[in-house]
């Protein structure tokens, strides 16, 4: 594969929309794993899929649904538990900046 | 070096039965595990945690329990749980470094089934980080080695799963399988290990990674006890909405010993070249014991298989990117140091992701990208019709199909790292039957002249549990593999 299909760009747009920082390094080993992964899913274009439907669901179909009532108790405690910031009954976070 | 009194050699059934004569207890028991993990885990490195002490507690508390007499079979029972299960309490890493010091405040509904039944949980077990890969090498705390060959690797994702069972550390174990990572590693280490069909185990307070094809699964030394562990899994469950509610059949029930007039599928995309010939006349071999046991092999055509590959590293990458959405250093985990919250986001998942794991990430994100969406995603989601249609055909005229699980016997630690895709192609077996949503048994078929274990596949079409599981507990009571015990 002489033809680089994906950019630099391209995988930096993914990363920032994946939220991931990536090294200049990282981002060039990811440009090359990308082309090649993606050279290899091509092949799904030699199948003619335009009358088939797509799989949404592998199990039994349909959504189950249940009553609108609260069946839990809550318990903030055992939810801050792990925050790694929290003050009184909140998750610290930094300020969120326009 | 065996415990002395290697009561850890058990299997399930053998020792639900002396529990239950109080032949022995499940406290002796419990230690016989627990001094074979602690005497071998330097070298195999199975385990993540070790809860020593709450499962000489849950033991003692087991014993209490069949003294009273009516206790469950799993009553009593040591088991490894993989690091992807909620356990209350107890560490959950899902071996990587974003999770930190997560202790979930809650119990995945399996664990709380198993608990109930009163099994003892001797810790938690290793895998790749977030399931994602085939040897257990993604850990972010290091490799399981295989039980047979330490330069080996286990299989993944759950190899700490697979190598404990076979290295008798434990009794039985808990694995997840979503392109093949309970049957690759009980294929690897030579223990029992099944899929079964989408949504007959409960996935709640099971770390997402791709929620279409994820699914629980026992780790045994016999079929006969992954079918006991199955019963205890299996059912509905209403806090996982993709859960059937299907009645559980008492499977070791189905365990009748009878093969006569099965239909076994062969499918000739199953057995190309690039497989090491030696995995190959082992399964030809087993499908020979068959037919000598009164089953007829039916050659069958699996068309897509070719494209089955393709099609789930757009799909689980796609359903991973969204689900490790939720890893953002914000109520859980990791945090890393940052300014603003964009940054927070950023730095943590770039300082807690491996490489593997953000790999997929990225790829999924693309797949699932304005521009790309429909190239690839929706692409692969019409691939994925294409192959459950395959599978659908051959069921009319097979009751199951019998397979390799993997093209090669365990390869060695290193040797795959170095090309994803590399890696990737190892799953060509096993992802078909994710991608279809069926059930997959992985049994012993014998041993490669390194004496490396082979593992033979069981297809049934979906809900068929008590088919393969019987066809396999067959195969396996018919004497024609003599199991090798690790030298460790």
């Amino acid at each position: 594969m002489a033809q680089s299909k994906i950019t630099l760009e391209q995988v930096r747009h993914v990363a920032r929309l994946a939220r991931i920082e990536l090294s200049p390094q990282e981002e060039e080993h990811l440009r090359a794993d990308m082309d090649q992964i993606l050279a290899y899913v091509d092949k799904l274009g030699e199948l003619d899929v335009s009358a088939v439907e797509p799989t949404m669901q592998v199990g039994e179909s349909g959504t189950p649904m249940r009553a609108d009532e609260v069946t839990n108790s809550p318990d903030p405690e055992a939810m801050l538990a792990n925050a790694p910031a929290r003050e009184r009954g909140y998750f610290k976070v930094p300020k969120i900046i326009e | 070096m065996a415990s002395p009194s290697e009561l850890n050699r058990l299997t399930i059934a053998n020792a639900a039965t002396m529990l239950r004569k109080r032949e022995i207890s499940s406290t002796e028991l419990t230690r016989a595990c627990l001094d074979r993990i602690a005497a071998v885990e330097p070298r195999l490195h199975a385990f993540l945690t070790v809860t020593n002490e709450q499962a000489l507690e849950q033991a003692a508390a087991a014993d209490r329990r069949l003294k009273a007499g009516d206790a469950p079979e799993l009553c009593g029972i040591p088991l490894g749980i993989k690091d992807i299960y909620a356990t209350k309490g107890v560490a959950t890493t899902c071996a990587s470094k974003i999770l930190g010091n997560f202790i979930p405040p809650f119990d995945a509904t399996v664990i709380a089934k198993l608990r109930a039944e009163g099994a003892v949980f001797a810790g938690k077990t290793n895998m790749d980080e977030f399931a994602m890969g085939s040897s257990t090498e993604n850990s972010a705390f290091g490799p399981t080695m295989n039980p047979h060959d330490l330069s080996r690797v286990a299989g993944g994702s759950s190899g700490g799963s697979a190598a404990a069972v076979a290295a008798d550390e434990i009794l039985g174990a808990l694995g997840t399988d979503t392109g093949g990572s309970i049957r690759e590693p009980a294929s690897f280490c030579g223990v029992v290990g099944i899929k079964p069909t989408y949504s007959r185990v409960s996935r709640y307070g099971v770390i997402a990674f791709a929620s279409s094809l994820d699914q629980v699964g026992p780790f045994a030394k016999t079929v006969r006890d992954a079918a006991i562990m199955l019963r205890s899994l299996a059912g509905h469950d209403p806090r996982d909405s993709t859960c059937s509610a299907r009645a559980v059949p008492d499977y070791p029930r189905a365990l009748s010993g009878d093969v006569k007039g099965l239909r076994i599928g062969v499918p000739k995309e199953y057995f190309v070249a690039g497989m090491e010939p030696e995995v190959e006349r082992s399964v030809r071999a087993a499908l020979k014991q068959y037919e000598a046991m009164g089953a007829k092999t039916i050659d069958i055509s699996l068309p897509h298989t070719a494209y089955a590959i393709a099609c789930y590293y757009l799909v689980a990458t796609a359903e991973a990117s969204a689900n490790l959405a939720r890893y953002d250093g914000i109520r859980y985990g990791m945090r890393a140091a940052a300014e603003d919250t964009i940054a927070l986001y950023e730095m943590t998942r770039a300082q807690g992701f491996g490489a593997e794991v953000k790999r997929r990430i990225i790829l999924g994100t693309f797949a699932l990208s304005a521009g790309y969406y429909d190239a690839y995603y929706l692409k692969a989601m019409k691939v994925r019709t294409l192959i459950r249609r395959d599978f659908e055909r051959a069921f009319e005229t097979c009751d199951v199909i019998v397979t390799p699980v993997a093209p090669a016997t365990a390869f060695k630690l290193g040797e795959k790292m170095n090309d994803p895709l590399t890696m990737y192609l190892s799953d060509i077996f096993t992802i078909s039957v994710n991608l279809a949503g069926l059930p997959g048994l992985a049994i012993p078929s014998g041993y490669d002249t390194n004496n490396l274990p082979i593992g033979m596949q069981i297809i049934g079409a979906p809900f068929a549990e008590e088919t393969i599981l019987r066809a396999g507990d067959a195969f396996e009571r018919s004497g024609a593999v003599t199991l090798k015990r690790p030298a460790l």
